[in-house]
């Protein structure tokens, strides 16, 4: 018992410390202190029991005396549960240090005590979501924590794009809960009861499984950032502060992963199109995603679109898990179900922590249009080398902690190849190809990103006079640099720690997995080897250009200065020049705007180019559904008098009428 | 003991017609304050035991407020708004009789289709009750005024009142005083609300409130 206590502890503590910011807000800095003290505690007193469970101590269940409507208020403790928990406890914890630093330049002009609230409260919704038992309680959840991130997302609600994505957000979630909600219905239906527990001991037939099973791919898929339904994404995250977009990217779309995952442990064997289903969502929003993020100048907005991209790695390895399961071939069941999983909690960390280094960035410039910096490497040491660190590691490069998840998911895809047959041939393939072109697009994305913010000259006054942050936003930084080159490095014994998580998902004996986990546990450790040699030969090399150094004279100069009498800044390659020619190989997919004025004659006085890509899925299909959508609404403008008296009539007579339907 | 009941039950109808017909807002306050002493009556009608001491305070409780302390309130936010004392129905006075006539048959009808309500007392209780919902929904819908919505406001209260007393015997003492502390709230808010509100606008009518949409 005394693990899942310690975990209600954490949540009320969060909750109350948020309260108490809320109460203080008069003061910024007590509110500030309070919020980020209260999470921190809470996220540590949180992280033993998670870890003891995720590391293979027993499940645990908490059974509250007081009843929910339709149930009990149940909360378990096990293994999948606990994945995403050491995800959310680490990296919020460490997004609470860094705010304490970054929220205070708000501090003139808006109090601090509702952030903080809110956000405290997101965290510990979180944490009742990925533990709640019962449908109820976890909708409640699931609603307060789209709430308290809304309310995080409006955060600087004066700004008119801040609101327009504030707002996206919550159509987008709310039309993402109505499909849980009916998905729960159904399970409560069928099972007589809104208990989780209650949904996996009943049995029902493939249909009705099926269809629970898109309700949830589109109920929680709307949060994770699938496709076509991830529209609200590349809004709100650059919206947001920045640790709160580095939460929402990190960890709150990933409960969208772990409702889906919650789910299918409810409707037994999966027939094999449930995979294939998976695989082609992860396809498409693995490549699309990434294609978007190349075409993007707001650094924000980059990472946003790197979310949807990631994401479908996610779904590239659960797709491949189900099929496993559906085609009884355990190595890729396994090595698909744990690359995802692990993909899950590595994601968390380098992407926190690449949205923490754009807010150190936008701490320090003011902006977040790429084309406006450069040459940042030398301003901001300390956020520069840790963005290159999670850049890396985002790309799925060893020895980072991407490459041992996407390992996984490519050896689970290989395996598959033998096994399956027919049909499933091609998108088995297509898991290997698309990941391998999701990883080049990827590295040149974060090329271009990394180039435009970090090398070079600076392209704007603000991005020269920037600064770099203080000890509290580099501490957060470095510990999650810490963390991705850990898991890296221990992946060997990372990816037999998965074990327990992938028998919830799964449900195979922990020893068959551990079995199969052997092969790619070799050939990491030969990388693991062969890493930790050519780091320390790089090291090596350093010291001795040091040393052969020590005696001279050093001197720096500007970059691009070979030669050039008055060298600019604008002689740069620009981050859309430098991802021109993938954009535009792929321009059927991302229909960019270009705005061109050509230089014309021999001494062109003026010359533009403007690029914009706007995204096709908002553009092309909910944009004009929902401008249909409104202009049917606006024919019942009627209905609205304004008159007290006929509003109490509409009541009534819908009173009477259900009264009257209920009768008959 | 039941013919007490029926008698009394028959007379919360009567008052409830007359709220629909009469024309003067001081005459239906005082058809309201008639109502609520009616109703603390009803309470110990359908006492099967012996008269305990709760029941005792909620009688002595419920005539103290529906049959005094509401009407006077009312009175007061009328004299203090300075209101003329006309009603000003959206429905005339001898349509919405018809109406209240009307809605006594269908409430019966109602009652019968309703399964296991078994009041046990009275079988008139249900649709007296039904009837006092339904009038209390007309006078909200069919009345100009602020404190003519109050009135319905109350109408409605007393019918869910007359239900609970009737069906939830258990709980009685906590239903009840539940819904005694829900119509003070509301009398309250309403009260304010139409004082500040002809403060501010220089009358209640909530027909010129309309003007406030969107």
């Amino acid at each position: 018992m005394t693990n899942i206590c310690l975990l209600m502890t954490s949540v009320g503590l969060m909750v109350a410390s948020g309260l108490i910011a809320l109460l203080v807000s008069r003061w910024p800095r007590v509110a500030s202190a309070m919020g980020c003290v209260g999470t921190v505690i809470g996220c540590g007193l949180g992280l033993v029991p998670s870890v003891r469970v995720l590391l293979g101590q027993p499940a645990e269940v908490l059974r509250l005396a007081w009843s929910m409507p339709l149930g009990d208020c149940v909360f378990v403790l096990d293994a999948l549960a606990s994945l995403f928990l050491v995800a959310i406890y680490s990296l919020c914890g460490l997004a609470a240090i860094y705010g304490a630093e970054y929220l205070q330049s708000y501090r003139q002009r808006r109090s601090l005590g509702p952030p903080w609230f809110f956000f405290n409260l997101l965290v510990g919704s979180m944490v009742v979501v990925v533990t709640a038992q019962n449908a109820v309680l976890f909708l409640i959840a699931w609603e307060i924590m789209s709430l308290a991130s809304f309310f995080l997302v409006t955060f600087e609600h004066e700004d008119e794009g801040a609101w327009r994505a504030g707002w996206t957000y919550l159509v987008a979630a709310h039309l993402g809960t109505a499909f849980l909600l009916a998905m729960f219905i159904l399970l409560g239906r069928a099972s007589g009861s809104m208990d989780f527990a209650s949904f996996g001991s009943m049995s029902q037939p493939v249909a009705h499984a099926s269809l629970i099973l898109v309700l949830a791919v589109v109920g929680f898929g709307t949060k994770a950032g699938f496709m076509p339904l991830h529209v609200w994404l590349p809004e709100a995250h650059p919206a947001a502060p920045s640790h709160v977009s580095a939460v929402m990217s990190g960890v709150m779309i990933k409960t969208g992963i772990y409702g889906l995952l919650r789910t299918l442990t409810f409707l037994g064997p999966p027939p094999a199109w449930w995979g294939l289903l998976l695989i082609g969502i992860g396809l498409v929003s693995g490549v699309l995603g990434v294609l978007f993020a190349l075409a993007q100048h707001d650094l924000k907005r980059l990472l946003a679109y790197h979310s949807v991209e990631n994401i479908g790695i996610i779904a590239l390895g659960l797709g491949t898990g189900l099929l496993g399961l559906s085609l009884q071939s355990t190595p890729m069941a396994v090595l698909g179900f744990g690359g995802g999983l692990l993909h899950v909690l590595n994601h968390a960390c380098f992407k926190g922590l690449l949205f923490l280094g754009a807010g150190a960035v936008l701490h320090g410039t003011g902006s977040r249009e790429l084309d406006r910096m450069g040459g940042l490497l030398k301003r901001l040491p300390w956020t520069g080398w840790t963005f290159l660190v999670g850049a890396v590691a985002i790309c799925g490069l060893p020895p980072l902690n991407g490459f041992v998840s996407e390992l996984l998911i490519y050896l689970g895809a290989l395996k598959g190849v033998r096994w399956a047959t027919g049909s499933h041939l091609p998108l088995v393939v297509g898991v290997v190809v698309g990941l391998a072109l999701i990883g080049g697009l990827a590295s040149a994305c974060f090329t271009k990103a990394f180039g435009a913010v970090f090398l070079g000259e600076p392209r704007s006054a603000q991005a020269a006079g920037s600064h770099e942050c203080g000890g509290l936003m580099r501490l957060a930084m470095l510990v999650l640099a810490a963390g991705c080159a850990a898991i890296g490095l221990l992946g060997p014994f990372v990816i037999v720690a998965m074990a327990p998580a992938i028998t919830v998902v799964a449900g195979m004996p922990s020893e068959s997995i551990r079995a199969t986990m052997a092969g790619p546990r070799e050939i990491l450790s030969a990388v693991v080897a062969a890493s930790i040699v050519l780091l320390v030969l790089t090291g090596g090399l350093m010291v001795f250009r040091r040393w052969l150094l020590a005696g001279r004279d050093v001197s720096s100069t500007v970059t691009w200065d070979c030669g050039y009498a008055r060298p600019t800044a604008r002689m740069q390659y620009t981050a859309s020049s430098f991802a021109q020619p993938l954009t535009w190989f792929f321009r059927v997919f991302l229909q960019t705007h270009t705005k061109l004025a050509p230089p014309v004659d021999f001494f062109p006085a003026s010359a533009s180019l403007v690029t914009h890509t706007d995204d096709v899925c908002r553009e092309k299909f909910y944009r004009p559904m929902f401008r249909s959508v409104g202009w049917l609404l606006s024919r019942l403008r009627w209905l609205q008098h304004g008159r007290v008296q006929i509003y109490v009539l509409y009541i009534a007579l819908t009173l009477l009428a259900l009264l009257l339907w209920k009768l008959e | 003991m039941q013919v007490w009941t029926d008698v009394i039950l028959i007379t919360v109808v009567l008052t409830n017609l007359a709220l629909t017909g009469l024309s003067s807002l001081g005459t239906c306050i005082r058809v309201m304050a008639l109502q609520g002493v009616l109703l603390g009556l009803i309470t110990i009608g359908v006492q099967r035991e012996q008269l305990s001491l709760h029941v005792l305070v909620l009688v002595a409780g419920t005539v103290a407020i529906k049959g005094f302390v509401f009407p006077r309130l009312l009175k007061r936010a009328i004299r203090e708004a300075a209101i003329r004392q006309e009603v000003e129905p959206f429905v005339g006075f001898a349509s919405s009789l018809l109406i209240g006539s009307l809605a006594l048959p269908f409430a019966i009808w109602l009652t019968g289709r309703l399964p296991h309500l078994d009041a046990g007392v009275s079988p008139l209780l249900v649709p007296t009750a039904f009837h006092a919902i339904l009038i209390g929904l007309l006078l909200i819908v069919s009345r100009r005024k602020a404190v003519t919505q109050v009135l319905g406001y109350l109408a409605l209260e007393n019918g869910i009142f007359v239900f609970g007393v009737g069906l939830a015997r258990q709980a009685t003492f906590l239903v009840e005083m539940g819904i005694l502390l829900d119509v003070f709230v509301a009398v309250f808010v309403m009260g304010i609300a139409i004082f500040h509100i002809s403060r501010e606008f220089d009358h209640i009518d909530t027909d010129q409130l309309s003007q406030l949409k969107e």
